[in-house]
């Protein structure tokens, strides 16, 4: 029973991890309709930032800030210079723009920072808590309550500001917002910006657990991805099930099945999700016109 | 459309002959490298990469080698084993260097080693897999200890400790894997029973599954973790986490201050082989390394801000053992070169004391790995009694 | 009766064809000219090794508007081929080719049944998935491919005469480019591959006018993995060494960068995607610490500007100028 436990604590520290990448991902996906391949280098930018303002004598918290609001202003420049000037390209094309986006992005850490491995202090300490014969980290539970918040505050803002309302609209129907008057360049732009954020601020509350560096975005884009997909493209509540769903299946798959293959039990569970419910566990079921 | 596919093949050919034509300009003596300085190894590279600068630029400043300056033509593989390959037959084709040190990882080495081998130019590998050197190939030589040391020097210390039942968790990248298939084959004739086996990504950044299960086996007396990178300080971590009590030994692969810090405390009472380049400043003073290391250790950290790492020192040898050959041959032609290099005798470098032969492209022995312990965030030397 | 009269004989999507194709070849053959040294052979041998998977992975994307995050699998399957035949099976390496591909075929057949219902992003990431499987499984089972570490790819012998030297390579791609340029050609002017423009267009609309989409996008999602399974295996051959990452996801994402940047649809696009993308990384050494910088903005700024490809937006520029 305690190895069972250890598995679910474990499968919950890295699902919530995922969960907090899949929300960003989610959200310029909902605005725009571009999957952002970049948006794990805004989590490894949050992360090093941190530590590297660090390491030039700033305090921590401070760091963290300044490191979200540079995270933020480049997932703006990102919008501004690569995604809007490419107003009207396929979707095919907006992807490999973003991956473009994150060789340059990676290519400039690599000169900006270094490249080692680094880490920011747990926020409470690293003694875990035991519970019933296993142990969690206190940094676990935050990740995970960090995302819920996220997930929450999210759900207000679209739900019940007016903005949001735009965001929802601008998703809807791009032409049809406009007609309205949503100035829905305005709304995407934000929505680069609200991502990066999130990222950034996920990137710092994960680096205690996962250690960061220079090329830590790219694995991190590649499992927020797919649990995103598992949840369901276009629901923030699906990318937050969907990653935490993807992180215990990595992880009871490790502690039953074997280690080597845990990835892939996880990659066939999502597929095996998929034929059954095309558009994942949450997503909308499209209406294509023909 | 037959003139717009005409200009095409037009612009690709001189697109491609221009782009190549614009080569280095010509100095004295080149000496290659491929190093994987990004991409998932640039934890060995990058170290690797510095040092070579500095030291080219240091046997430069002091004149040269029989009055040549050397100039170092250095390619980034990004750890792929065929842009390697294709920067290895650059490196012959265009550059014509009279020698080579690189190869950081051994997938990178065991691809670019035909080309060395077919061009007849001395290639010296920075990477650890005991298949680069056995069986002996003419041109093909390194300097790094082999995983095979490593896991016979820890089973030394363990059967000094009494300890014979041990699990081994491994990271499913090249270094971790390898060892860990060293570590099994060698383990029967150390009479050392390796009960349970668990592997992780890595990249993974919970490793609590696995040690769960190694947790729970009945009869673990030690556990030894194979692998480097990220991967090992997490798993240090979630080690201490599961409060797991049984000696737990590291490899060499995480020989570098950076461990310990990304460790943290979890990291104290930890066992490791390595060279003595990490507990330099503690070696007794008539040790003949001591010389050797403390002035390297100074020299990195002086120029690089960063703590001196042994895949840097592996480097370093290289270097150092190519120029003691080339001022030995009196010339740069590649075959006196590599006739030289295998004649290495009583060189006290950073991994150890080389000695060469026509058998053996490697050069160390047991007694270069010495056994470490962390106590209160740095390194202690384990003596011979094991305290 | 001369060759231009032949020619203006021949039907118009065969003119096309040799339009295209004549050029090709002519440059294929003219391009040693300008190499100085095996190092050049090298480098086009593996464009052209690329371009022959782009090409694959650009039936499926460019005609039938199928996206593959996973492709590299393919062409590990026939890189892995080559290698595991000879050393573990006994099977000579010709023949280990020919078996990589019929599997890479097999393999295409029954996961492209399940896979291919999927649309846009949730393929995009099933067809990821597959691919990340196919390099787990390499990277694993250490006691057929070496683990993580790779295994060295016997080389390959034709009667007696072995096949070694990038020169040799360079031939045995460019040709084979040329020939699968050939048939991709051909496809497109098929049936099917009318069939495959209109299931691009709307699905729901070819499927009205009576085409059988499913089979349809399979045909070519098996035609586009025995491309890549071939490119994959020529992969393993010139560089006698073979790792799992020959499957990773970084170089899925290359394949579909090549066809993006190349052109969608074109073929000389698959070539041209192919050729900057092998030849970049070599060109940007002189940046040093900023090669990747460079090699992101250049990619970005390919696809901002010349949004539909190189080869299509080129062509509609100068198709414009001479318009004017």
């Amino acid at each position: 029973m305690a190895e069972f436990l250890q598995f679910i604590f474990s499968g919950l520290t890295v699902g919530a991890i995922y969960a907090l990448v899949a929300i960003g991902f989610t959200l310029i996906y909902n605005a725009s309709d571009v999957v952002n391949f970049a948006q794990g280098e805004f989590v490894m930018l949050g992360g090093m930032t941190t530590v590297f303002l660090g390491y030039a004598g700033v305090p921590l918290p401070l760091a963290a800030i300044a490191a979200v609001l540079v995270s933020t202003a480049i997932g703006l420049a990102l919008y501004r210079f690569a995604i809007a000037t490419a107003a009207g390209a396929n979707a095919v094309t907006l992807i490999i723009i973003t991956i473009g986006a994150s060789i340059f992005l990676r290519g400039a850490a690599e000169v900006v920072f270094d490249k080692r491995f680094h880490t920011l202090p747990p926020l409470f300490g690293s003694d875990p808590i035991r519970v019933g014969g296993a142990a969690i980290l206190p940094q676990s539970l935050i990740v995970f309550a960090g995302a819920a918040i996220i997930v929450v505050l999210l759900w207000a803002f679209i739900d019940r500001t007016l903005f949001g309302k735009a965001v929802i609209a601008t998703s809807a129907n791009r032409i049809a917002a406009r007609l309205v008057g949503i100035d829905t360049r305005v709304i995407v732009a934000a929505c680069f910006a609200l991502s990066a954020a999130i990222g950034a601020i996920a990137g710092i509350l994960i680096t205690p657990i996962t250690l960061t560096s220079y090329n830590a975005g790219t694995l991190l884009a590649l499992k927020g991805f797919a649990a995103v997909m598992l949840g369901g493209i276009g629901s923030a509540a699906g990318a937050m099930v969907g990653g935490i769903l993807l992180g215990l299946l990595e992880a009871l798959a490790a502690g039953y099945l074997s280690a080597s293959y845990k990835d892939a039990v996880a990659l066939v569970v999502i597929l095996c999700v998929l034929f059954v419910l095309p558009q994942g566990l949450f997503g909308k079921t499209k209406v294509e016109r023909v | 459309m037959m003139t717009g596919n005409l200009k095409f093949a037009a612009v690709l050919g001189l697109g491609f002959a221009a782009v190549l034509a614009a080569g280095p300009a010509s100095a004295q003596v080149k000496i290659g490298a491929v190093l994987s300085v990004s991409g998932p190894a640039s934890f060995l590279g990058d170290p690797e990469k510095k040092t070579l600068d500095i030291y080219v630029d240091d046997i430069n400043a002091k004149g040269g080698i029989n009055g040549q300056k050397l100039q170092l033509v250095l390619y980034d593989d990004g750890g792929d084993a065929n842009a390697a390959r294709t920067f290895a037959t650059r490196l012959v084709e265009e550059d014509k260097v009279a020698a080579v040190v690189g190869g950081t990882t051994t997938g990178t080495t065991m691809a670019m080693m035909p080309v060395f081998e077919d061009a007849q130019t001395p290639f010296i590998s920075l990477a650890g897999a005991i298949e680069i050197i056995q069986p002996v190939r003419k041109w093909v030589f390194k300097t790094p200890h082999t995983d095979r040391m490593a896991c016979e020097k820890i089973f030394a210390d363990l059967k000094r400790r009494n300890l014979t039942k041990v699990a081994l968790i491994s990271g499913t990248d090249a270094f971790g894997h390898s060892m860990r298939d060293q570590c099994i084959a060698v383990a029967p004739a150390a009479n050392i029973t390796i009960a349970e086996v668990e592997n992780y990504g890595p990249t993974d950044s919970d490793m609590t599954p696995q040690l769960t299960k190694i947790k729970a086996a009945p009869g673990i007396q030690a556990v030894i973790n194979t692998g480097f990178g990220q991967g090992p300080a997490i798993v240090t971590r979630d080690y201490r986490q599961l409060g797991i009590e049984y000696p737990f030994y590291e490899s060499h692969g995480v020989a570098s201050k950076q461990y310990i810090g990304l460790a943290g405390a979890a990291a104290d009472g930890v066992r490791l082989p390595a060279a003595a380049l990490l507990v330099a400043d503690k070696l007794p003073d008539n040790d003949p390394q001591k010389p050797v290391v403390v002035a390297y250790k100074n020299t990195f950290e002086a120029k690089t801000g960063q703590p001196v790492s042994t895949f840097g020192g592996h480097a370093y040898d290289g270097l150092m053992i190519l120029a003691a050959a080339a001022k030995r041959a009196g010339s740069f032609d590649r075959a006196k070169l590599r006739d030289e290099i295998e004649q290495t005798r009583g060189y006290v470098g950073t991994a150890g004391m080389v000695n060469m032969s026509p058998t053996d492209h490697l050069g160390l022995n047991l007694s270069a790995f010495r056994m470490l312990e962390i106590k209160n965030g740095d390194w202690a030397l384990v003596s011979d009694s094991g305290s | 009766m001369n060759v231009l009269a032949l020619f203006d004989r021949l039907r118009s999507p065969q003119r096309h064809r040799l339009i295209l194709l004549i050029p090709l070849a002519v440059f294929i053959l003219l391009l040693p000219l300008l190499f100085s040294s095996a190092y050049y052979y090298r480098v086009a041998a593996l464009v052209f090794i690329f371009a022959i998977a782009a090409l694959g992975l650009n039936l499926l994307m460019g005609f039938a508007g199928q996206v593959s995050l996973g492709h590299a699998g393919f062409m590990g399957i026939g890189a892995y081929a080559v290698t595991i035949g000879p050393t573990h099976l006994g099977i000579p390496p010709l023949f280990s080719f020919l078996l990589g591909a019929a599997l890479s075929a097999v393999v295409a057949f029954l996961v492209g049944r399940p896979i291919l219902r999927l649309k846009e992003h949730y393929l995009a990431v099933a067809t990821l998935g597959f691919g990340v499987l196919v390099a787990i499984v390499f990277t694993n089972e250490a006691g057929w491919t070496g683990g993580p570490d790779g295994m060295t790819v016997p080389g390959l012998t034709l009667m007696d005469w072995s096949i070694r030297g990038a020169g040799a390579w360079y031939w045995i791609a460019a040709i084979s480019f040329l020939l699968g340029a050939a048939l991709a050609l051909n496809l497109a002017d098929s049936p099917t591959g009318r069939a495959l423009r209109a299931i691009h267009d709307s699905e729901i609309a070819a499927r009205v006018l009576g085409v059988d989409v499913a089979k349809k996008k399979l045909i070519v999602f098996v035609v586009s993995a025995v491309y890549a399974s071939i490119a994959g295996s020529y992969f393993g051959l010139i560089n006698g060494y073979i790792t799992p990452d020959v499957s990773g996801f970084l170089r899925s994402i290359e394949l579909v960068a090549m066809v993006v940047l190349g052109g969608m649809g074109s073929v000389i696009g698959s070539l041209v995607g192919a050729a900057v993308l092998v030849i970049l990384p070599q060109a940007l050494t002189v940046f040093h610490d900023y090669e990747h910088i460079v090699l992101g903005l250049i990619v970005m700024s390919v696809m901002i500007f010349l949004r539909r490809g190189i080869v299509p937006s080129l062509a509609a520029a100068l198709g414009e100028r001479r318009a004017k």
